[in-house]
């Protein structure tokens, strides 16, 4: 744990505004605020098209942000990770209650990294993009723009599987955005996040046939977190968006129940 | 954490209750008790409950925030009261402040941001309102009888023994008021700064201010835009920090520099540069040249006093010889007939609840405790936020009350290291946490440099480990 954080102290993370969509459940019984987090070149709309409504829906409040630069949040082209997990830890604790943070491909990694900075009562990292040079290897064609100053190049059909009609997958693709230079960066650099403060639990989702994020990546990062992966065959990068989405979802908020 | 109603040990045969004084002692086997529900004891709370333990929370008043919550009697808290401190160094380090808030939060937002913590931690269940502690006293096995009443004497008492407490009570509501000649035929009014609350009690009155502490000067600006007149006695030159310079907040600047590891000696000479650039020699307004170098004393972050220097509406003033029927008497000789005498002379800790020796409460008063906060010999009873930072003291409460819950973990699980760490805080009973010479005066008991303290509490952790510090 770490206790002196001078750089911290010195530079700290300039405000912007931020996209926050939600969707409360009718009744509020008590039950801990669900905070996603989307991956790079993700908006929160990701979570929006299914996820936020069917998570009230199951007595959640559920939250959805955009990190600086991508969505509706205000632009930031030379955000950091550290201004992405500044974003979400300060969602977070704005949340009535305890939140349990959910974060996606990189966006699981800036929810690592908000996880040092805020005692999460829960967390659910799905098909986590950790980085460093494996995950740029993997993918050399989608990650070599990145190398110079470009973005990562996400096509449909790396991101969703072929169940998913392809006017919708290719319209998704198309409200892709992109992250900044600096934290893509940072992301091959794949600095290793400082332990979680709280030790909440923490859940890892994924797919075998995630064509971003290879199998024995997913069962490091979960083996970090002391588990296995839970895992969904046949599903694509994106859980979120596609055919099949309520199956992670659901598996998730049981999970959420049985833990939190 | 299991709640035993007070049956003793049936095996043993013994008395099925526990018994002090007369009256039954309530077992609440390994919960933890927290007297004050003010930051200090909202942060041991909710780092304690982390940690696995049982809580229960003592607050004389009827609601959280302590100090800061303007609305109790014991607060010190003035309208116009604003952090000194950025928020970076203001906030618990894993509960930011919103991105919205100024730099330098109003008194009103941090009671906000406290009452945000205890409902977003669940920490108000736990407290038991209105219910003040009169009594704690050791019990057999290090563990702790405390008595409760409600506060104001309604009711009858009750004692409830517990694994560990933690005291939050707070240090800045026994006001310190000093003694001078003549005082008590002076025929003005004389108030302490806590029971100043609001800038319309100078109004058209001439105002002397006693103290050059963060809170005389705030009065003190108050003073020169709503009194008639305003002298400010201060008894030695001080360094008035601007709370911005170099186009950010003062603090941050300094931690910048740290950051850059520059050693105490540049730092001093760079903040001294910096100060005579912009707000110059201050003894040109008639201020005492400061006798000592700036970070050797918490600094006093000001930038409106100087500000008021320049225009005349604050006369600088000496130390006060004696009070006369109608006027005051300065050491100089100059006799000033001021309506109203604040004094901004600050407080004192009080611990009436529990006896001294064993906080190691010295003839005057002072506790000794390792780290300003772990008493020597009692491993199971800790003091949060008992200190004078340079910085917020939020984010130190929190990592001492890390430091105290790990310890007692670790107690329970390798007893032997738990000595050992105890032992090592004792040799260091006395130790400052600061880097530079502080004076020995009672406002400056307490002073620490967060560097310094934070580094021990780092050390303090990474020996308690507990699992590669999960």
């Amino acid at each position: 744990m770490k206790v002196m954080r001078a750089r911290e102290w010195a530079f700290p993370i300039a405000p912007v505004r931020r996209e926050v969509r939600r969707a409360t459940p009718e009744l509020d019984e008590g039950r801990p605020p669900v905070l996603f987090v989307p991956g790079f070149g993700h908006g929160a709309w990701v979570f929006a098209e299914h996820w936020l409504e069917h998570t009230a829906d199951r007595g959640f409040p559920a939250y959805a942000v955009s990190l600086r630069g991508h969505g509706d949040s205000a632009k930031a082209p030379k955000a950091t990770l550290r201004a992405y997990a500044h974003d979400v830890a300060q969602v977070a604790a704005s949340l009535p209650r305890r939140a349990v943070i959910v974060g996606h491909g990189a966006g699981a990694l800036v929810t690592a990294h908000a996880l040092a900075r805020y005692p999460a009562r829960a967390a659910v990292l799905l098909s986590p993009v950790f980085g460093g040079a494996g995950t740029a290897l993997r993918n050399p064609m989608l990650s070599l723009p990145a190398l110079f100053g470009g973005g990562l190049r996400l096509p449909a059909g790396q991101l969703f599987s072929r169940e998913l009609p392809s006017n919708a997958s290719r319209g998704y693709a198309a409200r892709l955005g992109r992250a900044s230079t600096r934290a893509q960066w940072q992301l091959l650099r794949g600095r290793t996040p400082q332990p979680p403060v709280g030790d909440p639990p923490v859940l890892v989702v994924g797919s075998p046939d995630d064509r971003i994020v290879s199998d024995t990546a997913l069962r490091r990062v979960a083996r970090g977190y002391g588990g296995a992966p839970l895992l969904f065959p046949g599903m694509g990068h994106d859980l979120m968006l596609d055919t099949r989405w309520r199956e992670p979802i659901d598996a998730i908020l049981d999970w959420l129940e049985k833990s939190a | 954490m299991t709640y035993s109603a007070g049956y003793g040990d049936p095996e043993s045969g013994g008395p099925a209750t526990a018994w002090r004084d007369g009256w039954p002692v309530y077992d609440r086997s390994g919960t933890v008790c927290v007297i004050g529900a003010g930051p200090s004891g909202l942060t041991a709370m909710k780092n304690l409950k982390e940690h696995g333990f049982g809580v229960d929370c003592y607050e004389r008043d009827t609601s959280v925030g302590g100090a800061w919550n303007w609305r109790h009697d014991r607060s010190p808290v003035y309208a116009s009261t604003h952090l000194i401190s950025s928020k970076p160094f203001s906030q618990f380090p894993d509960f930011p402040m919103p991105d919205s808030w100024p730099d330098y939060p109003k008194h009103t937002q941090v009671l906000e941001y406290l009452e945000h913590y205890a409902d977003h931690f669940d920490l108000k269940p736990h407290i038991w309102f209105g219910t003040e502690v009169v009594k704690v006293e050791p019990a057999e096995g290090e563990r702790w009888d405390v008595t409760t009443r409600s506060t104001g004497g309604y009711g009858g008492e009750r004692i409830h023994r517990y694994a560990a407490v933690v005291i939050a009570n707070g240090h800045n509501w026994s006001p310190k008021r000093p003694e001078y000649e003549g005082l008590e035929d002076f025929k003005g009014e004389v108030i302490h700064a806590a029971q100043f609350k609001d800038a319309a009690q100078l109004r058209n009155k001439k105002v002397l201010v006693i103290g050059a502490g963060n809170t005389g000067c705030d009065i003190a600006v108050e003073a020169a835009q709503q009194a008639a007149r305003c002298w400010h006695s201060t008894r030695r030159g001080y360094w008035y920090t601007p709370k911005y310079t170099l186009g950010r907040p003062a603090d941050q600047v300094n931690d910048l520099m740290l950051w850059l590891k520059l050693p105490l000696r540049a730092r001093q000479f760079l903040a001294h540069r910096t100060l005579k650039s912009t707000v110059g020699d201050l003894t040109r307004f008639g201020l005492p040249q400061p006798d000592h170098k700036i970070y050797e004393t918490h600094t006093i972050v000001n930038s409106q006093l100087v500000y008021y220097l320049g225009h005349g509406a604050v006369s600088p003033v000496g130390d006060v010889a004696r009070f006369h029927r109608n006027s005051v008497e300065l050491k100089g000789g100059e006799v000033i007939e001021p309506d109203l005498v604040v004094l901004a002379t600050g407080y004192h800790p009080s611990f009436d609840f529990i006896d001294g020796n064993l906080l190691g409460v010295d003839a005057s008063g002072r506790p000794r405790l390792a780290m300003h906060a772990f008493p020597k010999r009692q491993p199971t009873l800790a003091v949060a936020g008992l200190l004078q930072p340079d910085s917020g003291l939020f984010p130190l409460v929190h990592w001492q009350m890390v430091a105290f819950a790990r310890m007692l973990r670790v107690r329970e699980a390798a007893p032997a290291k738990a000595v050992a760490v105890q032992r090592r805080l004792e040799a260091e009973l006395d130790r400052r946490w600061t880097t530079a010479k502080v004076k020995d005066s009672t406002r400056h008991w307490f002073e620490i440099s967060h560097t310094t303290y934070l580094k021990a509490i780092q050390r303090l952790l990474d020996e308690l480990g507990l699992e590669g510090a999960k």
